[in-house]
């Protein structure tokens, strides 16, 4: 079986980033942006389409981060993975932002438990406890939630193990004084990338996890908002 | 050419579908109103969730009561502003990215132009150049239009709008959120002579208005009441509508001198206010004026507006980029023409 034909992408953060992998390979696009990931994530999954010479309606299926992160950009994901989903009829697959920054240090240095947190501010971090499987693909050991850097479950850690996201970088003493020093590395500035959330969908969709668009919804993790 | 339109500018979330030639062929409003109404207005975030949750089911459900297949749609409008960014955010997201997929135009609305074309949809509708008042929760304005994107503004509220007022009054008097309607029916059962209010800035020129006074005034008056009863509320509720009806009434009459208009144009919520409606028709009486209404239901946020209001544009040639974009503060003046064709 050829390699299914999947487009993912992230706004979830101060990154906008996009991968779609097609029978050439993987072509990815990433870029550093505070605000305005509506006026680059279009143009940018047309440029990479583009790249590839595939129309939307060639994919398999689309693949998103689907959170926690910032609200806004959250949202904007998933909106715009429901109207591509929609418009082409094709399946979404929802992706964890935790889930992406884990699959992102395994990518790039290799580790193998990754203790993720997120700026959530109000002094709490969204907080994910990721180990890799034998297919290579980051799975939670237990529920993402948010929790102040002070009360995150930790499990027993055997080995080397890494801290990665902007609650390390933020909460980096707190988080150090519940959990020890992370023995592998701290990553606290790595920000969710397509790339990974792309890894991640690859697995899914093998295993035929995927959803239709009205069920593609944001996962906040705070749902206090009031 | 058919249009899908998309409202997610406040509290309801619409959808519909309008058609060039066949005219409107479904249109739905889902209302979040309960899900705000234990924090007595809208709550911006709820407003946001409850958008993204009930969209696309909505628009769904709203393709197949026209009978419309995704590929036979023309374009797709959304309402880009004015209002709450994260809940227009949810409708511009969708919108923009369903009509990339679809490879059709898409084109975000104003949303104070959607009310206004929105009687277009009522038969026999305005004909251009027409005199409009805008009276919702969020504006109150008096605008002269000379066509689709040809407004001027005449007058504005300087403070809160005509719904705003309502809504607060309606607070005051123990009324759930949103309180317009429910206060023109407690004001049916009030004395029309017991109280009178002002009429905020009637006494000098100008169409500008001025209702956050009001309510002022109706604190004031409950509190120098003996004892807030059914009665007293009632007849605050009818001095208070009275004291919006009647300014309302006489900046209209003062633009339709003014302007020599023929033709008003009433629209936004407040214009499904009957009482408004029926001192309204003394001064298209006096003045000879004709004035148009939407129907009741597209008084207040829908989309069948913006589906008209972008199938006008959207037939002209207009559209945006793929860059889309809200605008939650956006003056209706800065609209332009839509390109000649
Ligand atoms: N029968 C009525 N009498 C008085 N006011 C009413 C009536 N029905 C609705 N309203 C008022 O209309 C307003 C809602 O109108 P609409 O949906 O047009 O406003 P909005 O979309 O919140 O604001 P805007 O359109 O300015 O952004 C509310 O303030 C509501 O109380
Ligand atoms: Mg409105």
């Amino acid at each position: 079986m050829s390699d299914p034909r999947i487009l993912a992408f992230d706004t979830t953060s101060e990154a906008c980033s996009a991968a779609l992998s097609t029978a050439q390979g993987v072509f990815s696009r990433s870029e550093i942006m505070p605000r305005g990931h509506t006026r680059r994530l279009l143009p940018l999954l047309d440029e990479l389409l583009g790249q590839a010479a595939l129309q939307l309606s060639d994919l398999d299926a689309i693949a998103y981060c689907r959170g926690p992160g910032s609200f806004t950009g959250i949202r904007i994901a998933a909106g715009v993975a429901q109207g591509l989903a929609y418009g082409v009829n094709r399946p979404l697959i929802p992706v964890s932002t935790l889930a992406c920054l884990a699959q992102g240090v395994y990518r790039e240095q290799g580790g193998e438990v990754v203790l993720t947190a997120i700026d959530a501010r109000m002094d709490e971090v969204y907080w994910g406890v990721y180990q890799l499987t034998a297919q290579g693909i980051m799975v939670a050991m237990a529920d993402e939630l948010v929790v102040s850097p002070d009360a995150v479950p930790v499990p027993p850690l055997l080995g080397s193990w890494y801290g990665a996201g902007s609650g390390w970088s933020l909460y980096k003493e707190r988080l150090v004084a519940r959990c020890g020093k992370p023995t592998g590395g701290l990553d606290g500035g790595r920000l969710p990338d397509a790339r990974d959330c792309l890894s991640m969908a690859l697995a899914r969709y093998r295993e035929g996890a995927l959803v239709g668009a009205s069920d593609a919804l944001p996962v906040y993790l705070r749902n206090r908002v009031t | 050419m058919r249009v899908l339109g998309i409202e997610t500018s406040c509290d309801e979330t619409g959808v519909a579908v309008y058609d060039g030639q066949a005219g409107l062929l479904a249109h739905r409003v889902y209302s979040q109103a309960d899900s705000h109404a234990r924090y007595g207005g809208v709550v911006p975030e709820i407003a946001s969730r409850d958008h993204i949750r009930k969209l696309l089911p909505l628009l769904d459900e709203t393709l197949q009561a026209s009978a419309t297949e995704r590929l036979a749609l023309g374009g797709v409008a959304y309402t880009r502003g004015p209002g709450l960014a994260g809940a227009l955010l949810v409708g511009a997201a969708l919108a923009r990215s369903l009509a990339y997929a679809l490879g059709i135009p898409a084109l975000g609305i104003h949303h104070m132009e959607a009310h206004l074309l929105a009687p277009m949809l009522e038969e026999p509708p305005p004909r251009f150049p027409f005199l409009a008042l805008l009276v919702s929760g969020g504006h109150t304005m008096l605008v002269q239009v000379a066509g689709v994107g040809r407004y001027r503004l005449l007058g504005e509220s300087l403070d809160d709008a005509a719904g705003e007022a309502f809504d607060k009054v309606a607070k005051l008097l123990g009324l759930d959120y949103p309180g317009g309607p429910a206060l023109e029916q407690l004001a049916k059962q009030g004395d029309p002579d017991r109280f009178r209010f002002p009429r905020p800035m009637t006494n000098r020129p100008g169409l500008d208005f001025s209702f956050s006074g009001l309510k002022t005034y109706t604190l004031n008056t409950l509190r120098g009441a003996a004892e807030f009863d059914d009665q007293i509320r009632a007849d605050t509720a009818r001095a208070f509508q009275d004291a919006v009806i009647d300014t309302l009434y006489l900046k209209c009459r003062r633009a339709l001198r003014q302007t020599g208009a023929k033709r008003l144009v009433v629209a936004g919520g407040v214009s499904a206010n009957r009482k408004l409606r029926e001192r309204l028709a003394q001064l298209a009486r006096t003045s000879g004026a004709r004035i148009y209404y939407p129907r009741i239901e597209f008084c207040t946020d829908n989309a069948a507006m913006v589906a008209y209001a972008g199938w006008l544009r959207l037939s002209a040639g207009e559209h945006d980029s793929l860059a889309f974009d809200v605008t939650a503060r956006w003056p209706l003046p800065e609209l332009r023409e839509p390109p000649a064709r």
